[in-house]
Parts: C-alpha cells; sequence; structure tokens
C-alpha cells in the first residue's frame, strides 16, 4: 500500500523547471544543427549537378557549330590551322542506329516478360525467379553485357559491329521496359480485367486489346527511360561496336556512337578533338534530359 | 435472338490464342533466366584458361604482365581498387544522401520539394562518361591544384594516417578523384531510394512521436529511421552495386596503374577500367583476354551478391 | 408492413403493393418456366478454406428478376459469380455441383467459357469503362463474337445505348472518351455494354452502392425495362432495393441458402426466423 503511493508522491512532484528548460535548449540546438547540415548537404548536391551542368555548357556550346553536326571525322588540326575541321556525324548516327536497334529488340522481349510477371505470374516460383533476374540485369555491371556479346556475336563475326552493338544495348533495355510495363499492368485494377472478361473475351484479348491501352502512357514512358539509358552507355559499345570513323549505314560492321567517340577523342589529348568530345557531351546530356523530362510529365498526367 | 443451347467442347479461336499468347509470354520470361545464364557461363568460359594457368594466385597477385613471353596476370590490384573505391564512395555519399533525403521529405517548403526531387533524380540520368568528362577536366585539376598540396602538408605528417594524404602521383587522378566522382553518381540513387521510403512511413507515427513533444530529428531518428532501417541499408546496397560496376565515370579519373593505392592521391585501376582500357587491343582467346574475362567473372560475382542482398533487403517492404 | 396485391392478376403482370411505404414493382406471380437452375452447388475459395456455398439449390425463373440478399460475406456475390465462371481468373477457387442452363451444365469444363459469356452478362460493382470511345465500348464485346458491317454495328450501339436509357445523352459524342462520362452514366454504358452482346441472363452485383440516389433510381427503372428480354439475377445489400426491384428474393447467410420467396411473400412473412432476423434489422 505504502509503495504504490510512494511511486504516486514520486511520479506527481513538481517539474524542475530549470532542467528542463535546459534540455529544451540543447535538443533544440541538436534539432538546429541536423537541419543545417541537410542545408548544406542538399547544397552540395546542388551544387556539383549545377557544376556539371555548367561545365557542359561552357566548354560544349562553343564547340557547337553547323560543322559538328554535318562532318564526320577528321584527324586533329593541331599544327594544322588551316586543316578541315572534325565533327561527330558518324558518331551521331551509329548512336541513333544501334539506340534503334536496341530499344526496337529488347522492348517487344520486355514487354512480353512484363506482361508474363503482372498476369501469369504473380506469385508462382518461375515468376519470381525471372522477377529476380530482370532486377539483376537492370543494374549489372553494362561493361559484363559487352564481353557477353563479345563471345557471342563478334568473335564468330570475326569483328566488332553495329549489329553487336544493338544487341548489346537492347539486353540493358529489357529489364527497364520489364519493370515498367509490371509495374503499370499490376496498377490496372482487377474489376477492369473482370469486366473484359464478362463480355466473353478471351484472357490475351483482356490483356492486349484493353490492359494495353491502360496502361499505354506508362508503358512509352518505360521505352523512353530505356532509349535514354543506353543512348548514354559507353562501356559495352566499347567492347562490341568500338568505333568507326566515317560514317556508314552498314551494321555489319564497326560503327561509331556518341559515348564512345567522346572517350575516344576525350582521351586524344588534342585540344581541338577535346572540344569536339565536350560537344558531344552535351549533346549527349541534352538529349537524355529532354527525354526524361518528357517521360515524367507523361506519366504524371496519367496518374 | 440467338439459340439457347450452349455448344459445348467447341476449341473457339479464343482458347487457341490464350495458349499461344501464354506460352509466348512464358518463353519470353525463360529466356530471361537464359539469358543471365548465359552472361555467367560465358564469362566463366572465357576466363577459364585464366583460372587454370594462375589458380587462386590470380585473386592475390599484383602483377600484370601483358609481355609477351612472360605473361602473368593477377588480379589483385584491379580487386582491390574496384572494392576500395566504391566502399570511399559510399562512406562519401551516404551522409549527403541522408541529410537531401532528410532534406526533401521534413525541411523543404512545399513548393521547393517538386523541383528539388526533380533536380536529384535527373542527376541520376545523366550517363556516366560525363561525370568523366566533368571528373577529368574539372575535378581532377581542381584536386591537384587545391587539394592534394595542401593536405598533403597539413595531414601528411600526422602520426598514424599521414601515409593516406602522400603521394608520388602529382596528376590529380587518384583513387580519391574516383571515389568522389562515384559518390556523386551513386548520390541521387541512394537519396531517391531514401527519400521514397521516408515518405512511406505512416503520418500516425510520426505525428505520435511529434504529439509527445519530439523535435523534428527526434522523429526523425526515434521513429523514421528505425522503421524504414532494413530498406535504408537495401538502398545504400544497391548504391553500392552501382558503384562497383562504373566504367567510364572511374576509367577517366583513376590513373590506370597497376598498383594498389595506398594513399588517397594514389592513382590505381579498377575490374571494370582494366577491362575498358586493355580489353579492345588484347588478342581474341590469348591469356591476357582470358584474366580480363576472369576479372569480368569476378565483377559479376561480386556485383551480384551486393545486388541480391539488396533486393531481399528492399522489395517486401517497398511493395508492403 | 402491409402489402396491397391487386388481387387476380395475370402472370407477369406489374403488382403494386408498398412495403415500408416503399413502391414494390415485382411480379405479382414466378414463372414457372426456368431459366437457369442451381443444384448442390458448392463453392472453395481455397483448398485448405472452408466452403463459401453449400448445396445451393436455386431456380431463376424467366423474364423476372432474381434478388440476392444477406449480410456481408454470406455469399450472395460468390454465387453470382460462379454463374459465369469469374471465378476461373483465380487459381485455386473452384465449384462444385450444377449450374443448369437449357440443360447444359454451365460450369462444366467442356462448356465453352467465353460463349457462356456471351450468355450470360455481368454488371459489376464500380463502373469499369473501357480506356477508349463511348462507341468503341460497346463495339467491343459485340466484335468478340460477331461480325457486323458499319452501318449493323452502328444500329446495334444505338440499341444497346437506347436500352440503357442512355442514348439521347450521348447520341452526339460516340466518338467521346469514355473515362469523361459521369459515375451513373459510367453504369449505364457497362449496362449498355453487356446488353449490347444480347446475352439470355444479366446478372448485377450491386449496381448501384457506388452511385447517387438518383442514378440509383434511374438504374432500377432501367432494370424494371429490362427484365421483359433479359432474365435478371440482382445482388443488393439494400433490402428497400430487393422489395422495389426483384420478383423473387433469395436469403443468403454464411454460404447456405436460408429462404427464398416471391418478394410479397419474403417482405411480409418471412418463414425463416433468420430471415425474419435479418429483414428486421437484427444484424447484417
Amino acid at each position: 500500500m505504502s509503495a504504490t503511493t510512494d511511486l504516486h508522491a514520486i511520479a506527481m512532484r513538481p517539474r524542475d523547471e530549470s532542467a528542463r528548460r535546459a534540455r529544451g535548449r540543447r535538443r533544440h540546438l541538436v534539432d538546429q544543427a541536423v537541419r543545417l547540415f541537410c542545408l548544406i548537404a542538399t547544397a552540395i548536391g546542388v551544387f556539383f549537378l549545377a557544376s556539371i551542368l555548367v561545365t557542359l555548357i561552357w566548354r560544349g556550346a562553343p564547340a557547337i557549330d553547323l560543322t559538328v553536326f554535318i562532318t564526320d571525322f577528321r584527324p586533329t588540326t593541331y599544327g594544322e590551322p588551316d586543316a578541315e575541321k572534325g565533327g561527330l556525324l558518324h558518331a551521331i548516327l551509329g548512336s541513333f542506329v544501334q539506340a534503334g536497334m536496341g530499344v526496337a529488340v529488347g522492348t517487344p522481349i520486355g514487354i512480353l516478360v512484363g506482361t508474363y510477371l503482372s498476369e501469369y505470374a504473380r506469385q508462382t516460383a518461375l515468376g519470381n525467379a525471372v522477377r529476380f533476374v530482370s532486377d539483376v540485369l537492370l543494374s549489372a555491371p553494362s561493361i559484363l553485357v559487352g564481353l557477353f556479346i563479345y563471345q557471342l556475336v563478334v568473335l564468330p563475326m570475326g569483328g566488332f559491329s553495329g549489329i553487336a552493338g544493338g544487341l548489346a544495348l537492347s539486353i540493358i533495355v529489357i529489364p527497364v521496359v520489364v519493370r515498367t510495363t509490371e509495374d503499370m499492368l499490376t496498377l490496372i485494377p482487377n474489376t477492369l480485367r473482370e469486366a473484359v472478361v464478362a463480355l466473353g473475351a478471351p484472357k490475351w484479348k483482356m490483356i492486349t486489346l484493353v490492359a494495353y491501352r491502360a496502361a499505354l502512357s506508362g508503358m512509352v514512358t518505360g521505352i523512353l527511360l530505356a532509349f535514354a539509358r543506353i543512348a548514354g552507355e559507353t562501356a559495352p559499345l566499347l567492347l562490341t561496336s568500338f568505333g568507326n570513323n566515317v560514317v556508314t549505314w552498314d551494321m555489319s560492321k564497326a560503327m561509331a556512337s556518341l559515348p564512345v567517340t567522346i572517350y575516344q577523342q576525350a582521351n586524344s589529348g588534342f585540344p581541338d578533338l577535346i572540344q569536339i568530345a565536350w560537344a558531344g557531351a552535351l549533346m549527349i546530356t541534352t538529349g537524355v534530359l529532354l527525354v526524361n523530362i518528357i517521360a515524367r510529365t507523361l506519366l504524371r498526367k496519367r496518374i | 435472338m440467338k439459340s439457347s443451347a450452349i455448344a459445348p467442347a467447341r476449341r473457339s479461336s479464343g482458347s487457341f490464342g490464350d495458349i499461344v499468347f501464354e506460352w509466348l509470354c512464358r518463353g519470353a520470361g525463360v529466356f530471361v533466366l537464359l539469358l543471365l545464364g548465359g552472361i555467367i557461363v560465358t564469362l566463366f568460359i572465357g576466363g577459364l584458361p585464366a583460372f587454370r594457368q594462375f589458380g587462386l594466385d590470380f585473386l592475390t597477385s599484383t602483377r600484370w604482365d601483358p609481355v609477351e613471353g612472360r605473361e602473368q596476370f593477377g588480379g589483385a590490384v584491379a580487386i582491390v581498387g574496384t572494392v576500395m573505391s566504391s566502399i570511399l564512395a559510399i562512406i562519401l555519399a551516404v551522409p549527403v544522401a541522408f541529410g537531401i533525403a532528410f532534406f526533401l521529405t521534413e525541411l523543404a517548403p512545399p513548393w521547393l520539394r517538386r523541383p528539388m526531387g526533380t533536380a536529384i533524380e535527373l542527376l541520376a540520368a545523366v550517363p556516366s562518361i560525363i561525370f568523366g568528362m566533368w571528373g577529368l577536366f574539372v575535378l581532377v585539376p581542381f584536386i591537384q591544384r587545391n587539394i592534394q598540396l595542401p593536405f598533403g602538408d597539413a595531414l601528411g605528417t600526422l602520426p598514424l594516417v599521414g601515409f593516406l594524404f602522400q603521394s608520388t602521383n602529382f596528376a590529380g587522378t587518384s583513387i580519391f578523384a574516383a571515389s568522389l566522382v562515384l559518390a556523386i553518381m551513386i548520390l541521387p540513387f541512394i537519396a531517391a531510394t531514401m527519400r521514397d521510403v521516408f515518405e512511406q512511413v505512416p503520418p500516425v507515427y510520426k505525428e505520435s512521436a511529434y504529439g509527445l513533444g519530439a523535435t523534428r530529428w527526434e522523429v526523425m531518428g526515434g521513429v523514421v529511421i528505425p522503421y524504414t532501417r532494413i530498406s535504408v541499408v537495401g538502398g545504400i546496397m544497391l548504391g553500392l552495386g552501382r558503384a562497383l560496376g562504373e566504367t567510364m565515370a572511374v576509367t577517366f579519373v583513376i590513373g590506370n596503374a597497376n598498383r594498389i593505392a595506398t594513399s588517397f592521391f594514389d592513382p590505381t585501376t579498377t575490374i571494370a577500367s582494366v577491362i575498358a582500357m586493355e580489353f579492345p587491343e588484347s588478342l581474341a582467346g590469348g591469356l591476357q583476354q582470358s584474366s580480363l574475362f576472369a576479372l569480368g567473372f569476378l565483377l559479376f560475382l561480386i556485383s551480384f551478391i551486393v545486388l541480391a542482398s539488396s533486393r531481399y533487403l528492399l522489395r517486401p517492404r517497398l511493395k508492403g | 408492413m402491409n402489402s396491397e396485391t391487386q388481387g387476380d392478376i395475370a402472370p407477369q403482370a406489374a403488382a403494386t403493393g408498398s412495403f415500408g411505404g416503399m413502391q414494390v414493382r415485382s411480379d405479382a406471380v414466378l414463372n414457372t418456366d426456368i431459366r437457369i437452375s442451381i443444384r448442390n452447388l458448392d463453392f472453395f475459395y481455397g483448398a485448405a478454406l472452408p466452403k463459401a456455398l453449400k448445396g445451393i439449390n436455386l431456380d431463376f425463373p424467366n423474364r423476372q428478376v432474381t434478388g440476392l440478399i444477406g449480410p456481408s460475406g454470406c455469399g450472395k456475390s460468390t454465387l453470382l459469380r460462379v454463374m459465369n465462371r469469374m471465378y476461373s481468373l483465380y487459381p485455386g477457387q473452384r465449384a462444385e455441383g450444377a449450374v443448369l442452363m437449357d440443360g447444359v451444365n454451365l460450369i462444366d469444363p467442356s462448356v465453352d467459357i467465353n460463349e457462356l459469356r456471351s450468355k450470360v452478362g455481368m454488371v459489376f460493382q464500380k463502373p469499369t469503362p473501357f480506356p477508349m470511345t463511348i462507341y468503341e465500348n460497346i463495339a467491343f464485346g459485340v466484335r468478340l463474337h460477331e461480325k457486323l458491317s458499319k452501318s449493323e454495328m452502328d444500329q446495334r450501339v444505338e440499341w444497346a445505348l437506347s436500352r440503357a436509357a442512355i442514348w439521347g445523352e450521348v447520341k452526339d459524342r460516340l466518338q467521346a472518351n469514355a473515362m469523361s462520362l459521369s459515375g451513373g452514366q459510367q453504369q449505364r454504358l457497362c449496362i449498355a455494354r453487356t446488353i449490347a452482346v444480347r446475352p439470355e441472363v444479366i446478372l448485377f452485383d450491386e449496381p448501384t452502392s457506388a452511385l447517387d440516389p438518383i442514378s440509383t433510381l434511374k438504374i432500377e427503372e432501367l432494370i424494371d425495362e429490362l427484365k421483359r428480354d433479359f432474365t435478371i439475377a440482382i445482388v443488393t445489400h439494400n433490402m428497400q432495393q430487393a422489395a422495389r426491384c426483384a420478383d423473387q428474393v433469395a436469403f443468403f447467410y454464411l454460404g447456405e441458402l436460408i429462404e427464398v420467396a416471391p418478394a410479397a411473400e419474403m417482405f411480409t412473412a418471412p418463414r425463416q426466423r433468420k430471415t425474419q432476423e435479418y429483414i428486421t434489422g437484427r444484424f447484417g
């Protein structure tokens, strides 16, 4: 009896106001310190982003002129100021062609796999395995994809080729499209599926005629994001299509691409070639950021 | 109106279409599995000659000698460089990422949240070669001029850790540069994952803590972080996985020297860089190329373990 | 709770009466011609789970409305979804017994499921307009089963939208996106979509629970109209709605059919105690 009244008495003792205030001040200081830290951290992040963009524009913009878009590779003009200036036409075309192939080959496969995961295998063992593998491929080092295609395509073909490059890129496209397709399809409520099937539609028509339509903007976003991602990939192309100095549509031979060309010219040591490399860097970044922004606004409009 | 009898047992085009489509989708799924299997097998077979020739020494030897007649390849430098640079990148990136995530979810005024979030995500979309260029032409000279000398002088004489800041290499291309560039590259991924996970904490939890009189930071540290701890670690491992495989950003700035870095300012190399630099010109079927495949296989092993763990930590929480 | 039925009515003539002050539209006498006959139906949501439906025996009279009532989870929606084999979408769910239509057991695997669904249509609780134009929404189902020329399709679309009492509101914007319609309009669109396929039976699964009172009334009037051509089953958790719309009412409880009777009888003189308790609001 007296024990409980003791506890009660202890608990109900009047507050020690000054100690509480001191604690409060300390806690407040800690809170402020952490806020400051977060502010600084964000500023750091923004600072680096700004630095990169500013550098790109500062170094790349002066090099952007008509020549860069319509000429292919010319050797450096170092020591010969009157020599013809080079450009990136071969690289731009090569990038478009190989990225185009990557998207053309990878997208249908990615959509089918995403459909499989969402409509046929949400909880099954095989489905979980495929989902896991797709996620691993999504973040795996892209240079290993280059090694793989080298063994599989480059060696049998006897040399580097645009086809090998396109195939390497398609492997990178697949997991991106799988992820967005699956996510978009699983968002569709079951009532819509049931309503289609209730009319007597077979499952495959329900998927292709209605579900795909309902998920369309999300799937298109996925394709855009995949395109933006492979547009900037260097390492796999370095090992598969390597590079070429002339404009060519022949995909069975080595082909240039913007990232690889930038890499090669930036490391050449010649200022004019480096300048052109910056122009290419600015081009890629602008393109990639634009596509990302478009993809995002598309996605936001639907949701 | 149609006849009222229901046609039994008729093979309509619907069910045939269903069977075909299902097998198409399932086949595509199996194809993805075979793809991964194919990559693993190819890397392993490609590296087999090197594994046979050098055995376990491949993992520990630092000799990398392509000269004909006395070829000897050991992957220790590349392996150590890969792991060191990635871990350093994580150490640099995680606190900043956390700060950004906290800022975005709690401190930023509402009008600022969306544009800032978008800005961070756009940073994630920038191709790695751009980071490489920026690293080589902006960061490296900066390190050369403004960091290595003063830091080296000031900290190089410290008793235990001094050696970390002393180097005979003054080119600026170093493991420090590589780690810094990597850190900036993985920053948006980790920050975005943290932010997503923080936002998923049910408001009720936070409100209960505020209701008791906790400050912002106390709610963060006492409620949000413990609740999301597992996913946060998963996000960090995802960043680590990406850093391990990064090629272009690192190749530009790491110096590509075959020695293990003992100082922040020493040059070294990573698996991805050495493959990028030496593979295109290596002889098909030769021992050097095989060693590069072997390194690729090891890189795959390391990333696979990290990525698989990250996924295991992330998936159930995010979807749940 | 008095019901005043006009005596000596020819079969299928509408009866007026009141139940708790509400208008009763039911037919005084049930047809002896049975469209669908359920015999000993059991349903399982999963192998390890207890039966969701236990030994159901129920007849659906031709061209009349059968209302299914009962508290949440009693199995009324489950029964509806057995009738068009909606459970085939979900592995692990299974039905045993017979759902007989013209002597054929609909749940037998040998019966073509898409054919079945073209004869037994369903309208869901949540309006589900397809992401297409209004015209396309209606044409979609028709195209699955018939090949019509453009003018034939136009006629069918107009017919379906008219029967669903929405033609006047949409005839000038058939190419508009179906998502732009209001909730009540969307539901009538879904009804039109189901009618367009010319089924013989239409199943309504709580069709008005997501709608406002005015739309609800419109749809109830619609159902009264539709029963001239279609056999109708309607699941509702609103007893007044069952009283207004149904000719025959079946009361379910915990997966069993407790009682089935003509509407007037069910709400004035139920035979089972459970039925009486439910109707007087003792539970559910």
